[in-house]
Parts: C-alpha cells; sequence; structure tokens
C-alpha cells in the first residue's frame, strides 16, 4: 500500500469520503485532473484542514451561500499573509458549506511551480498556475475559481500596510465578461496577523529567485480569521476601453473594502 | 529485403496504392506497418538501420539527403508518405539529429512534391511546445513552440515542426498532416519515457512530479492509420484524456524513484550531465519538472479517435517486464 493510500485510510472517513465524492470533479482514470487536482490528496487534506480551519483559525465564514451552487464563478479576495492561507481558508468554506459544497479551484502565483513539493502539493488541491488561458479553461468547465488580483504586492506586503488593498490586476473583469461569469468578492481578515512580516530581504529574493523573502517570525500565529463573502456582482460583455474596465475593476475592489472593514468591526481581538 | 533501390527498373504499379513508411526499425513504423500492409503495397524505409519486415514489404536504409533517395520515388509509385522516421531527442548526436530530421525531412517533402504525393502524415512530438513553469494546461495547437528557446537539443524537433508548416500552406495539395503526440510508450518503445518506467530503479527531480499524459503504442498507430486514412492536413495533439503525475507513474509501474536535488534549477542539469544517463538526458530535464500537458481534443473530433489502452494496462505492462 501506497503512503497516499496509508494516508487516506488512517485521516478520511466513509462520511467525508462519500461527501467529497457527491462534489463533481471531472478526473481521470487514476484520479488526476489535466491541472494536477488529485482526488486523494484533497480528501486527504480536507480531513486534516478541518481542525486547521475550526481550531487553529477559528474561522468565521460569513455569506458563503452567496457563491452560486453551480455555474462558472469568480472568488475575488484581499491576499495577505505571505503563504496562500487565505486561498486555502476560502476553499475550505466553499468545499465545507451545507448547501451545495464545491471544489474552488485557486489561481496561485507564478512562482509557485517552480517551488519544489510546494508546488505540486497546490496542484494536487486544486491550485492552478494564474495564467487567464488556465482561467478561462476553468470557466468553461463550470468551475468556481478563486483570483487574488493583487498577487504578490498583495501577499508579500508588510505588517504596516495590512488592510491596504494594493493595485489590482483587471484580467478577471475581462474574464468575467467574457466568460459571462459572476463576480462573487470575498473580504478576508485576519491573514494579515498570521505572519506579520517586518521588512522584505529584496537581495536574497532575487538570488533565489524568489518574489520575496519576509522577515517574520518562523511560525504561523493562530489569528482568528473571518471571511465576509459578498453578493455576486454582474458584469455586462460590453466591448470598453480599458478605463471603463478600471471603474469596474474598481467597484469590485471597492465592495471587497466593504467586506473588511465589516470583518473588522466584527473582530473582537486579534486572537479571540 | 533490399539495400538500394533499382531506379532503372520500370517505375512500378501496384494493383493496391504505394505508401512509404520512414522510421521502419521502430517499434512504432512496424505497428503501423502492421495496420496497412493487407490494405496497401508498403516500402520501408530507415535511415539508422536496415530492418527485415516480410518478403512482400521492400525495406531500404537510405540517408534520405543523399541523392539515391530519390531513386525510390523513381522506383516506387508512391501514392502516400508516412514520416515516422523521426530520430529522438535521446538518439544520435545534434549534428546527426539535425541532418536526418531537418534536411532529411526537406528533401522528403520536396520530393513527395516532385512526385505528386497528396497525402504526407509527419510524426513531431510534444516536446515542440517546451517545458516551462508558466505552462498553462491543454495547450492547444495554436500555442507557441517553445522548446527552442530552453535547448539546442531540441532545436531539430521545431525546425521539423516549422518546416513541415511551410510546405503545410505552400503546397497544400501535399494534405501534410502533422501529428503531435505525448509520450508514446508500450512494448518495443525505447524513447526516453519507456526506458525511465522500464526501470527499477528511475531518476526524479526532488520535489517535483508534473502532470504527464502517456498514449499506448498501439493507440498511437491507429492515430496514424486514421490520420493517413482520412487525410485532413493540418496540425493536431494527440493525447488521451487522462492524466497523471509522473512520480505516481513511476509508482504504478513499480520503478522506485532515485530523488535528484532540484535546486537551484541548475543543479539537476550539472547532474544529469556529469552522470550522462542516456535515459534521463540533461536537456529534458524541465520536462520532468514543469507539464506540458496537451489537448487532444481537435484530433478527436476531427478523426473520431478514441484512444483505447487506459493507463493501467500501460502500467500493468510496465510492471510485467520487470517480472
Amino acid at each position: 500500500m501506497g503512503l497516499k493510500s496509508f494516508l487516506k485510510k488512517t485521516l478520511v472517513s466513509k462520511e467525508l469520503d462519500e461527501k467529497l465524492d457527491k462534489i463533481e470533479k471531472p478526473v481521470g482514470s487514476l484520479g488526476y485532473d489535466p491541472w494536477g487536482f488529485n482526488k486523494d490528496t484533497s480528501k486527504i487534506v480536507f480531513s486534516m484542514f478541518g481542525s486547521i480551519y475550526n481550531k487553529y483559525f477559528r474561522v468565521q465564514a460569513n455569506g458563503v451561500d452567496n457563491v452560486p451552487a453551480k455555474g462558472p464563478v469568480l472568488l475575488i479576495g484581499n491576499h495577505s499573509g505571505q503563504l496562500p492561507i487565505d486561498g486555502m481558508l476560502v476553499a475550505y468554506a466553499v468545499a465545507n458549506r451545507d448547501k451545495s459544497p464545491r471544489y474552488p479551484r485557486a489561481m496561485i502565483e507564478r512562482f509557485f511551480p517552480t517551488v519544489p513539493f510546494l508546488g505540486n502539493f497546490l496542484n494536487e488541491l486544486g491550485a492552478v498556475l494564474g495564467d487567464p488561458t488556465n482561467c478561462a479553461r476553468m470557466l468553461e468547465n463550470d468551475e468556481a475559481v478563486i483570483v487574488f488580483p493583487e498577487g504578490i504586492r498583495g501577499s508579500g506586503k508588510l505588517y504596516k500596510d495590512r488592510y491596504q488593498l494594493q493595485r489590482f490586476g483587471s484580467g478577471f473583469v475581462h474574464l468575467a465578461m467574457k466568460h459571462n461569469t459572476p463576480i462573487v468578492p470575498v473580504g478576508v481578515v485576519g491573514c494579515e496577523e498570521t505572519i506579520p512580516a517586518i521588512a522584505n530581504i529584496k537581495p536574497l529574493a532575487t538570488l533565489l529567485g524568489v518574489p520575496y523573502i519576509p522577515v517574520a517570525l518562523p511560525v504561523v500565529l493562530p489569528a482568528k480569521v473571518i471571511l465576509n463573502f459578498g453578493k455576486p456582482i454582474y458584469f455586462e460583455n460590453e466591448d470598453l476601453s480599458e478605463e471603463q474596465i478600471t471603474r469596474r475593476v474598481e467597484k469590485v475592489k471597492n465592495s471587497i473594502n466593504g467586506l473588511i472593514a465589516k470583518g473588522l468591526e466584527e473582530r473582537q481581538g486579534i486572537f479571540e | 529485403m533490399t539495400a538500394t533501390p533499382t531506379p532503372n527498373q520500370k517505375k512500378q504499379r501496384s494493383p493496391k496504392k504505394t505508401v512509404l513508411v520512414t522510421g521502419a526499425a521502430g517499434a512504432l513504423s512496424q505497428q503501423v506497418i502492421n495496420r496497412l500492409r493487407g490494405k496497401y503495397q508498403i516500402v520501408a524505409v530507415d535511415f539508422r538501420e536496415l530492418t527485415f519486415l516480410s518478403d512482400d514489404i521492400p525495406s531500404y536504409k537510405i540517408d534520405f539527403t543523399k541523392r539515391v533517395f530519390e531513386d525510390l520515388f523513381k522506383t516506387y509509385a508512391f501514392d502516400s508518405v508516412i514520416h515516422l522516421g523521426r530520430i529522438s531527442s535521446s538518439e544520435e548526436t545534434r549534428l546527426r539529429r539535425y541532418n536526418a530530421n531537418v534536411l532529411g525531412t526537406q528533401k522528403l517533402l520536396d520530393l513527395s512534391h516532385k512526385y505528386g504525393i497528396n497525402n504526407v502524415i509527419v510524426l513531431s512530438t510534444y516536446h515542440v511546445y517546451g517545458a516551462s513553469a508558466y505552462n498553462p494546461a491543454l495547450i492547444d495547437e495554436t500555442a507557441p513552440l517553445k522548446a527552442a528557446e530552453l535547448t539546442m537539443d531540441l532545436v531539430d524537433s521545431v525546425e521539423l515542426e516549422n518546416l513541415a508548416n511551410i510546405y503545410l500552406w505552400r503546397y497544400p495539395d501535399l494534405n501534410i498532416t502533422i501529428l503531435r503526440p505525448c509520450n508514446i510508450v508500450g512494448p518495443g518503445v525505447k524513447n526516453t519515457m519507456s526506458r525511465l518506467l522500464s526501470h527499477n530503479y528511475s531518476p526524479a527531480l526532488m520535489g517535483f512530479s508534473p502532470i504527464m499524459q502517456f498514449i499506448h503504442i498501439d493507440d498511437m498507430a491507429d492515430a496514424i492509420e486514421l490520420a493517413h486514412k482520412k487525410c485532413k492536413r493540418g496540425v493536431y495533439n494527440v493525447a488521451p484524456n487522462d492524466w497523471i503525475s509522473y512520480q505516481e507513474a513511476l509508482d504504478q509501474c513499480e520503478c522506485t524513484a532515485i530523488p535528484i536535488p532540484s535546486i537551484p534549477p541548475s543543479v539537476p542539469k550539472m547532474i544529469t550531465r556529469l552522470i550522462s544517463l542516456k535515459m534521463f538526458p540533461s536537456y529534458l530535464v524541465n520536462y520532468f519538472k514543469y507539464p506540458v500537458v496537451i489537448n487532444g481534443k481537435a484530433f478527436e473530433e476531427k478523426f473520431g479517435f478514441k484512444p483505447r489502452r487506459p493507463l493501467k494496462e500501460i502500467f500493468r505492462y510496465y510492471r510485467e517486464v520487470k517480472d
């Protein structure tokens, strides 16, 4: 018996196995899809991630049912926390909801595929290289896709810049319009405090070919995380100038800012 | 079995249509020949070695770049050409590969045009897309061919494609069909991937296990037969709708992965260059690091192709050869 089979047998209960099998995900004969998603790996991680989600980060997910039950959808959120923990928490919230759970696919930064172990691991969980072609194919396949349009500008920012949205790329609006896809804004509160960084060692990052090397504690702090899912935003597929597209991007950004403010108000304390 | 053609004899017109199949020494060519031999008169040729196939199949060893190659066209009235004689990147030197794959193919296409052939199949490879960290999945035929920017060792594969593409549009009457298959594996296949799956121990880059596609040699031979029969010119990926990670594939074949340090990025290339393993050439290292997943939908739809041998059957074969 291989390690994966052993872990699955040990960690994944029959109920969870059946529950996750009900979520439709087209895979090949050995459980992989073309982007590297693997059913067994995702089940194993899902079974372990429950404790991290519920006990370590004590995640409070509000409005998760705003994510449509089926069809293509873009979940657009603020990015923070050096590691892609926010994406995993958003994905878990949608996959674990009672009504019509879905496995969302997270678009990840371009440097992840170059990182040994982590790149493949994220792929097996359903994460996909943040490339417009990949995203378009996901939407054509009626997937729920998580995008952080700030990219590394958001995840690599310092603690002093927390909850200040960085520049958003506009690709997600183009894709939403082209594929007639609703956008569900997500405000993530708490991940900024999981790995607070005070500086970025740029020369070392350049040397190692990674976007940033944060000066931070070598632990992930158990900050309480609040996820606020907003109402879907629909954009007509029209022939617009980039300036008009930017206005649509700003609309989504404002919506996320509102959801972040709501989350900060709801939060009793960073670790409470 | 014949070493050289006899151009002085009267052009042979067989009651059956005549097909020139190149790469006769390879397992894939032999599979294709077996599928066609009842319906067509086959003439086999190989750049590398003389292969005896059967009494009714003339077989030649000829360098395509030499003048004697034209004598074949003078001797036989070919109706179609199936060019499978591409020397893969793990064989021969870079210069010999370039001569055979690029200059040889150019000669073949020129002669095909000169002698009025109107059905040409050219076997390429998915390697032409290049293995990059930024590859999207399900690459279709319109994607740029980036292999040459990664390594000079794959230049001949890309050049062969470019050449075939130029002829495809310049001489539409040739009806060139270019096939870009994923990893061809199975009995008799001696390419890099088949060697890796056959061994008890095979190298793998530490922390990297890209998604791969495999097509059984029998399915690939079916695909070539179909392409030849239907004659719809164009460029097509050929791959089943099934995927697996490289290390999982090794596992399925009961092959133990020997980890090769993968960072910094220059280390695996340096190590593979030092140990100079034929089954794991340094210029293919990126294909064991980043996925090159192709989309075979266009070929499936246009030719009605459906692979019949599942991954499990492929891996069972490699398990059995180890016993």
